[in-house]
């Protein structure tokens, strides 16, 4: 049927996303001192149907705030998000509802994205109600998510409530309410790192194996690059706003290209009690969002940074079957 | 018959939900002085309802001796009226009797208007927040600076005096404390991962609000109720005690105006101004028993 990826449009598009948050009230405006800080500023990359990518970077980087201008819980301040074709921030009444329907987030923390006052039948009920399924279709679609989420013995979770489950038990429900309405597309916020480490690999899998087999657009957000190596074909690197690499998982892993990514790839720890840990080629932490650095905002923790990345900005290159945005792999001129 | 039973485990739906939301609502049983409020109020309760049996005369009727003359100024006991009259001839133990029922319509109307207004602008501002935010809690800013018994007494004059009346005025102003409680409580919720994550699953914002944002405000709105119901009572005793009550119910501020304006102290009746101001002072305390009992229910890290 489908005569190559390429002539496909993309199911997602963002075109130079930005999301900013003015910092400071209204005094601080009036003098002059509030500024903006640029938790997304110029984010570019298209998903084609059914691709599973990961989005990589350290805390602050801006892999959450992306994930939420996806879902649209933040709507874009610049730039243009799009989902099939439409431009998400525009989305209003009926548009808005069957985006809700196609699109879903997994949420981080399992403890907090279910209403306490809920059974398990209810949280999942809820985006059944909104997509106006019938009400005698609810247990079988619900059994049926329970069922994908291999939470073994459904009925003997519906009447309970979340705090009488298990973190993973938990997260699992999480899942099922976000696969319920059979999505389009996920996003997936670190969905295991407040998991007990024990029961992570099950939750994971679960992950793994629904959206291969659903063909589920996905996009996993995580600051571990063994797990998004686990789940993701293809990886994004993000650093302070914007992207540093792009690439598939495989390629990135083995020959990382940006100066940024070979210092994450060499911090993933080696299961190897002789090897020790190498350290950290890069130092300190990340700078102050607010204040970032002129040009590359990662030249201060770079060591191989230069003259050239404090007043420019690098753009994206392409390197075999990569974005990279470092001017050391820029085409020399 | 087995199909019953099944209807009614598969029917979780609006029944079970509305249990669970009016469960939040709990009578504070584990605090002896909130105990004792709820006492105090049932008592009141029964008295209010149970008025015109327990009364022995209508409290505006003008009552004479047996020998056909005014009945005025009977001290206590006196020819079977419990706690004497006034000296316009009046039984003030009927008084008493028919002064709760109007102190409890006026606290418990006034209290539920409060906290109806209070709760709905706080949501309103601290959920939708922006233009709607500001200008409800600028609204709410006004309400602070008007100082509170002078605006019910002027309008309670410029209207006409009645307790519908005061209980407008009241609502008019008291709605201020509550909305900023309920608003800033909103604020929290609103940002909670289960209010986000169902706007992912595409609730839209009044079910959000019914469902997951005003259960969780309901008991601070009841708060909040309970204590408006002493300052109403207050208030409709201020008020009538100053003379802009309404002049045809009987309420214990209006007692005690009258036995003002009739000289009741200089003449040593206390038997007619203690009754009523001691009432007065037993049921708004009630209303901060159980207050407090919610408080602590509310916020037990409070540990008093």
């Amino acid at each position: 049927m489908k005569d190559g990826h390429d002539q496909d449009p993309p199911l997602v598009r963002l075109d130079a996303a930005e999301l900013h948050f003015p910092v400071g009230g209204v005094v601080a405006q009036l003098q002059g001192r509030a500024t903006v800080v640029k938790a997304v500023d110029g984010v570019t990359f298209e998903l084609r149907r059914g691709e599973s990518v990961g989005l990589l970077g350290e805390s602050g980087c801006g892999k959450t705030s992306t994930g939420r201008m996806l879902v649209r819980l933040d709507k874009a301040t610049g730039g243009r998000v799009e989902f099939d074709g439409e431009d998400v921030s525009g989305l209003t009444g009926d548009a808005l509802k069957r985006f809700r329907s196609r699109v879903q987030l997994i949420f981080q923390n399992p403890f907090e994205a279910l209403n306490p006052r809920f059974t398990i039948r209810d949280v999942l009920a809820e985006p059944l109600e909104n997509a106006r399924i019938p009400r005698a279709e609810h247990e079988e679609r619900i059994l049926r998510a329970m069922a994908l989420v291999k939470l073994g013995d459904a009925g003997q979770f519906m009447d309970r409530y979340p705090h009488q489950l298990s973190g993973g038990q938990l997260q699992r429900i999480v899942m099922a309410r976000a696969l319920i309405l059979e999505p389009e597309f996920v996003v997936a916020d670190e969905p295991v790192s407040m998991l007990d480490v024990s029961v992570r690999a099950g939750v994971l899998n679960v992950f793994r194996d629904v959206r291969a087999q659903q063909g589920i657009t996905a996009i996993y957000i995580s600051h571990d690059l063994a797990l998004v190596r686990y789940v993701c074909e293809r990886t994004i690197v993000m650093y302070l706003g914007r992207i540093v690499e792009d690439g598939p998982t495989e390629d990135i892993v083995a020959n990382p290209l940006h100066p940024y990514t070979q210092a994450l790839v060499a911090a993933v720890p080696v299961p190897h009690p002789d090897q020790s840990h190498a350290p950290l080629p890069i130092g300190r932490g990340a700078p102050d969002p607010r204040n970032p650095p002129s040009g590359c905002t990662f030249r201060d923790r770079c060591p191989r940074a230069f003259d050239r990345c404090a007043v420019e900005a690098p753009g994206p290159t392409y390197v075999q079957n990569r974005i990279v945005h470092c001017h050391l792999h820029e085409p020399k001129t | 018959m087995s199909d019953a039973v099944t209807s009614k485990i598969r029917a979780p739906g609006r029944i079970a939900r509305l249990r669970r939301t009016l469960g939040s609502i709990r009578l504070p049983l584990h605090d002896p002085l909130a105990v004792i409020g709820l006492c105090i109020y049932l008592f009141f309760i029964l008295m209010a309802v149970f008025a015109p049996l327990i009364a022995p005369h209508d409290p505006n009727e003008i009552l004479f001796t047996s020998e056909f003359a005014l009945a005025a100024d009977l001290t206590p006991g006196t020819d079977g009226y419990i706690l004497g009259t006034t000296t316009l001839g009046r039984d003030i133990f009927s008084q008493i009797v028919w002064g709760a029922r109007s102190a409890l319509l006026i606290g418990l109307t006034a209290a539920f208007v409060v906290a109806l207004i209070g709760s709905i602008v706080g949501i309103v501002a601290g959920y939708f927040g922006g233009w709607a935010d500001t200008v409800l809690m600028r609204l709410a800013d006004v309400a602070f600076g008007i100082p509170f018994l002078p605006f019910v007494i002027v309008l309670a004059a410029f209207l006409e005096p009645s307790i519908w009346n005061v209980v407008i005025a009241m609502a008019l102003v008291l709605w201020r404390d509550t909305g900023r409680v309920i608003r800033s409580q909103t604020l929290t919720l609103r940002n909670r991962a289960y209010v986000e994550a169902a706007r992912v699953a595409g609730s839209s914002d009044l079910k959000i609000i019914l469902r997951h944002i005003a259960p969780n405000v309901l008991p601070l709105s009841f708060l909040y109720g309970s204590i408006a119901i002493g300052w109403a009572i207050l208030t409709e005793a201020s008020i009538s005690f100053l003379g802009f009550g309404d002049p045809d119910s009987i309420s214990w501020g209006y007692m005690l105006q009258d036995a003002f304006a009739s000289q009741a102290l200089s003449k040593g009746s206390y038997y007619w101004f203690v009754p009523p101001g001691f009432l007065i002072i037993l049921i708004v305390s009630a209303g901060f028993f159980i207050s407090r009992g919610y408080e602590q229910i509310l916020f037990p890290k409070l540990d008093r």
